[in-house]
């Protein structure tokens, strides 16, 4: 039988599921409001999700699946972390805390814990980091899980990369290396991109045309490309000086991506300009510094950290690319970019070696965690403002 | 015979702060076939909230928990989705506050009012089209066969207000909940709308509740009028029973709001310099002329009311004054100097004499700045004080607006209710130690005991402080108890201008007659004998010629 039929069949076989269960629930419950009046694409969700839970089951079943395995319990943990993190914020430290804790999503609680944690692992590398990042040890290509009998070993618990270096340590620093810059590089972008836009907004008239159309010039061209095409440039310039290279790297994120936070500061900010206490100030005789930072930047506030949150995570991403195109942080500085690229080739053990395989992912993992975590906490933010507004 | 609307001792609960709090505290409501109830009752008394349960609907965090609806035998708090939906939009409708924000704008007219009917299966779209032009016609509404085929933008308030009562007709309901159907109009369109309502609903025999804090227009519309006061009810009678003996005393203060009189001020002498004149002044918003050879006159101390229908160009002249839209032609002198055309080259001082107050305090306040910031900042701006001296200030602004510093003082915004804010406005413009006020519409947006509170409290700071107010407003009701002078403004020219006493005695110009005679009045039979006699026939019979 091909697949498609076998699909097909089995979505028949759910449906039927979902109008007989439906029917059967309301009989049996005597026709209670709940069931009487569920409609039937909803009880063809329930009907879903019954399916691929059953499916799930059954996939945890067969031997094979490894990588599942690893993700259900990933994801159990995550979540009984998390729940307990909210749970202690809803239980330690000052009343206002707590307040936020008792309404926060475990969502929010999961993307707080993680950039908690990462904050501290990029804070701490120096004392946490088992070895350094550029220390080479021993053997290379040693395989994560520090079993003898595997390839691995117990002194390197998430093995070595080709030329032996301790890839536990590589991550941590790691996390100082990208997080760090990306933070950094994210503070500028905003300074600059906010400055310049909520100062378009209230100035507007021709400051507001040059400012914008430059800005369209800027987003015209497509910033991984730009990046790229700039950072050679630069390359030239730093002549092989690696903390140069690394700022310039900073200097053109920040600028490339202070287009996108221009365009929202102009938005909000054009948004404020117009509310009768911005009326009231200008026509009190307040200065330009009064009004950007104290009648419009407080009220902007919400929709720009939501902003930064974002932000953050696409610069994060684009200097991990950068890394990965081997323009971004230089080796043999350690930067999870770099990681994925240099340990990418195992990715070819996955068939029937998965710790070898994970090697590489490990790097990747990190990102996409706090890439996951960050947007999280966005979610929550942009949630409470906009229940703010109501 | 039962009544087709009859609501038992309902409860319904609101939740905020994880809590649930009564919105409604078990009110009863009868309500017999062919009849129009009155909902009256300050905002937050629950009047909307009981409009909605008696569809058998609650908004989102709102939960019925106790009594019963039933509508025509049919108990709809237990009444499955389905039969609701049998019943909403074909025999129970619902006409909103604001038919602008109720309409799709991405849909036009005829759209939206054919999809109830063909939904239920009451007509076919073409039979529906040629009955909505028969409405439309029947309401009044200009062109009955093109309205309909417009967008809802390409239509005034007035009328996307009519085209929603049609749309709530176009399945005859039994029953309709208007909710403040005619609160954002001005005076002259609520009258043809109000009419429009009446009419139609004699007609067919529809039975209607009428939610509105205007107690005159509740007076024109409704047989029964029913008060509510914080989800209670207050009492219940007849309309005329209860506009001639109130038993409660909350319904008595409500009737005595408009009885608030300020005594007008002797005439300045000749040799009186005026405080502030407007000069011929002439203003466009690019090509487009809003205002035109505008002049009058502010003499210190006194009031001058500037009345018009929105778009005549009131607020444009308050922008002229105050330097925000420099002025074509013509000039605005303050005490006989003239003042520099844009606010950016007037001196501190000269921008600390004339200070505003605005209609929506929620727009006028930031809502990240605590009121003693607000209050704080002009008193510091202007006059340097700083620290202690600073405080004592504020407080003592604080107290001039009647509320207490020590409770109001740290409070943001939000945290104050709708007069309130006002207050602070105020208090953020007395700040400034000015010698004019220009109040735009300062009381529109509030209950009528509410803004009643804000004008005695404006006339109480004006004797005391000698202020001049340029009071900006629709309502005749406030330029009869608060204004010294008014000058009638339409479509960017004023029209007539004198002491209030002479122009609220004919002969008026038309224009301001009509102004005149379209505030509603307190007796049920004004609407009638205003509608007999500016001539216009009997809608009813003209609708039923046509049909």
């Amino acid at each position: 039988m091909s697949i498609w039929l076998w699909i097909v069949t089995a979505l028949a076989v759910i449906a039927a599921l979902a109008r007989a269960g439906l029917w059967a629930a309301r009989r049996l419950s005597g026709d209670a409001p709940r069931f009487r009046d569920m409609s039937y694409g909803e009880a063809l969700g329930y009907a879903l999700a019954l399916a691929a839970i059953i499916g799930g089951v059954w996939l945890w079943m067969k031997p094979g699946a490894v990588y599942f395995r690893w993700a259900v319990m990933g994801f159990a943990i995550c979540a009984v972390a998390a729940y307990l993190f909210r749970l202690a914020g809803r239980h330690i430290g000052p009343a206002g805390l707590k307040r936020q804790f008792r309404r926060m999503p475990l969502t929010a609680a999961f993307g707080i814990l993680v950039i908690i944690l990462y904050a501290i692992v990029a804070i701490f590398a120096g004392w946490i980091a088992p070895h350094g990042q550029e220390a080479v040890l021993g053997a290379a290509n040693i395989v994560p899980g520090g079993d003898p009998a595997m390839g691995g070993d117990p002194a390197f618990p998430l093995g070595t990369d080709r030329i032996g270096r301790d890839i536990l340590s590589r991550l941590i620093y790691g996390a100082q290396n990208t997080v760090g810059l990306a933070f950094a590089t994210t503070l500028l972008a905003f300074f600059l991109g906010g400055a310049l836009g909520l100062l378009a907004a209230v100035v507007g008239g021709w400051l507001d045309q040059l400012l914008s159309r430059g800005v369209d010039v800027l987003m015209a061209i497509p910033s991984l490309i730009f990046a790229l095409l700039l950072l050679t440039i630069a390359s030239v310039w730093a002549d092989g000086a690696r903390g140069l290279m690394t700022l310039y790297m900073v200097l053109i994120i920040a600028v490339i991506d202070s287009t996108r936070v221009f365009r929202l500061a102009r938005a909000v900010g054009i948004g404020i300009v117009v509310m009768d206490y911005v009326e009231a100030a200008k026509l009190r005789g307040e200065g330009m510094g009064h009004l950007v930072f104290r009648e419009i930047l407080p009220n902007a506030m919400a929709p720009l950290l939501a902003e930064f949150g974002l932000r953050f995570c696409f610069v994060f991403l684009t200097i991990a690319s950068l890394s990965f195109l081997g323009v971004g942080i230089q080796p043999p500085l350690a930067d999870w970019g770099t990681m994925v690229r240099d340990l990418a080739q195992f990715i070819n053990f996955a068939a029937f070696a998965p710790m070898v395989a994970l090697a590489p992912l490990l790097p990747a993992l990190a990102i996409a965690v706090l890439t996951v975590g960050v947007n999280f906490v966005v979610d929550w933010m942009l949630h409470r403002s906009s229940g703010l507004k109501s | 015979m039962t009544p087709l609307l009859d609501i038992r001792d309902l409860r319904i609960e609101g939740r905020s702060d994880e809590a649930w709090h009564p919105i409604i505290n078990g009110v009863d409501l009868t309500l017999g076939r062919g009849e129009v109830l009155g909902l009256i009752g300050e905002s937050g008394a629950g009047k909307s909230t009981l409009g909605l349960a008696a569809m058998g609907y609650v908004r989102d965090g709102v939960r019925i928990s106790g009594g019963s609806v039933m509508f025509d035998g049919i108990d709809l708090m237990n009444a499955s989705a389905e039969e609701k939906r049998s019943l909403l939009g074909r025999r129970i409708a619902y006409v909103a506050q604001s038919a602008a924000a109720s309409f799709n704008p991405a849909h036009k007219l005829i759209d939206q009012h054919v999809e109830a009917p063909v939904r239920h299966g009451v007509q076919h779209r073409g039979e529906s089209v040629e009955d909505a032009i028969e409405l439309y016609a029947k309401l009044r509404l200009p062109d009955p066969h093109e309205i309909g085929f417009r967008y809802p933008h390409q239509v005034s308030g007035g009328q996307l207000q009519r085209a929603m009562t049609a749309m709530a007709m176009s399945c005859r309901p039994d029953l309709i909940i208007f909710d403040e159907p005619t609160t954002a109009l001005d005076v002259t369109t609520q009258i043809e709308v109000l009419a429009a309502i009446r009419d139609i609903v004699d007609q067919f025999g529809t039975s209607a509740i009428y939610i509105t804090h205007d107690l005159a227009v509740v007076a024109q519309m409704a047989d029964r009028i029913k008060v509510l006061l914080k989800g209670d009810e207050v009492e219940t009678a007849p309309t005329r029973e209860m506009l001639e003996h109130p038993r409660e005393d909350y319904t008595r203060s409500l009737w005595a709001v408009r009885g608030f009189h300020r005594p007008e001020k002797p005439a300045p002498g000749p040799d009186s310099v005026p405080i502030l004149s407007v000069e011929g002044v002439t203003a466009a918003y690019g090509e487009q002329v809003v205002l035109e050879d505008v002049s009058f006159d502010i003499h210190p101390g006194r009031t001058v009311a500037v009345v018009g229908e929105s778009g005549s160009g009131k607020s444009t002249t308050a922008r002229v004054i105050t330097g925000l839209l420099p002025p074509r032609g013509g000039a605005v002198r303050f005490e006989g100097e003239p003042l520099p055309a844009s606010y950016r080259q007037r001196s501190k001082d000269q921008l600390r004499q004339i200070q505003m107050i605005y209609q929506m305090a929620d727009t006028a306040l930031n809502p990240r700045q605590s009121i003693a910031q607000i209050i704080g900042r002009p008193v510091r701006f202007y006059s340097g004080l700083r620290g202690r001296r600073l405080r004592a200030r504020v407080d003592e602004l604080l107290e001039q607006i009647e509320l207490d510093p020590a409770i109001y003082r740290d409070r943001l915004p939000g945290e104050l209710s709708g007069g309130q804010k006002q207050r602070v406005g105020i208090a953020r413009a007395l700040a400034a130690e000015p010698r004019l006020i220009i109040c735009d519409e300062v009381t529109s947006a509030l209950d009528q005991l509410v803004a009643e509170g804000i004008l005695k409290l404006l006339a109480r700071l004006q004797d005391e402080l000698g202020l001049s107010y340029m009071f900006i407003t629709h309502d005749l009701a406030t330029v009869k108890a608060i204004a010294d002078e008014v000058v009638v403004m339409k479509e960017g020219r004023v029209i007539e201008q004198g002491p209030k006493t002479e122009m609220f005695t004919p002969p008026h110009h038309p224009y301001t007659d009509l102004l005149l005679s379209s505030v509603p009045e307190m007796d049920p039979d004004w609407l009638d004998n205003l509608l007999a006699e500016r001539g216009v026939e009997d809608l009813g019979e003209a609708a039923t010629g046509k049909m």
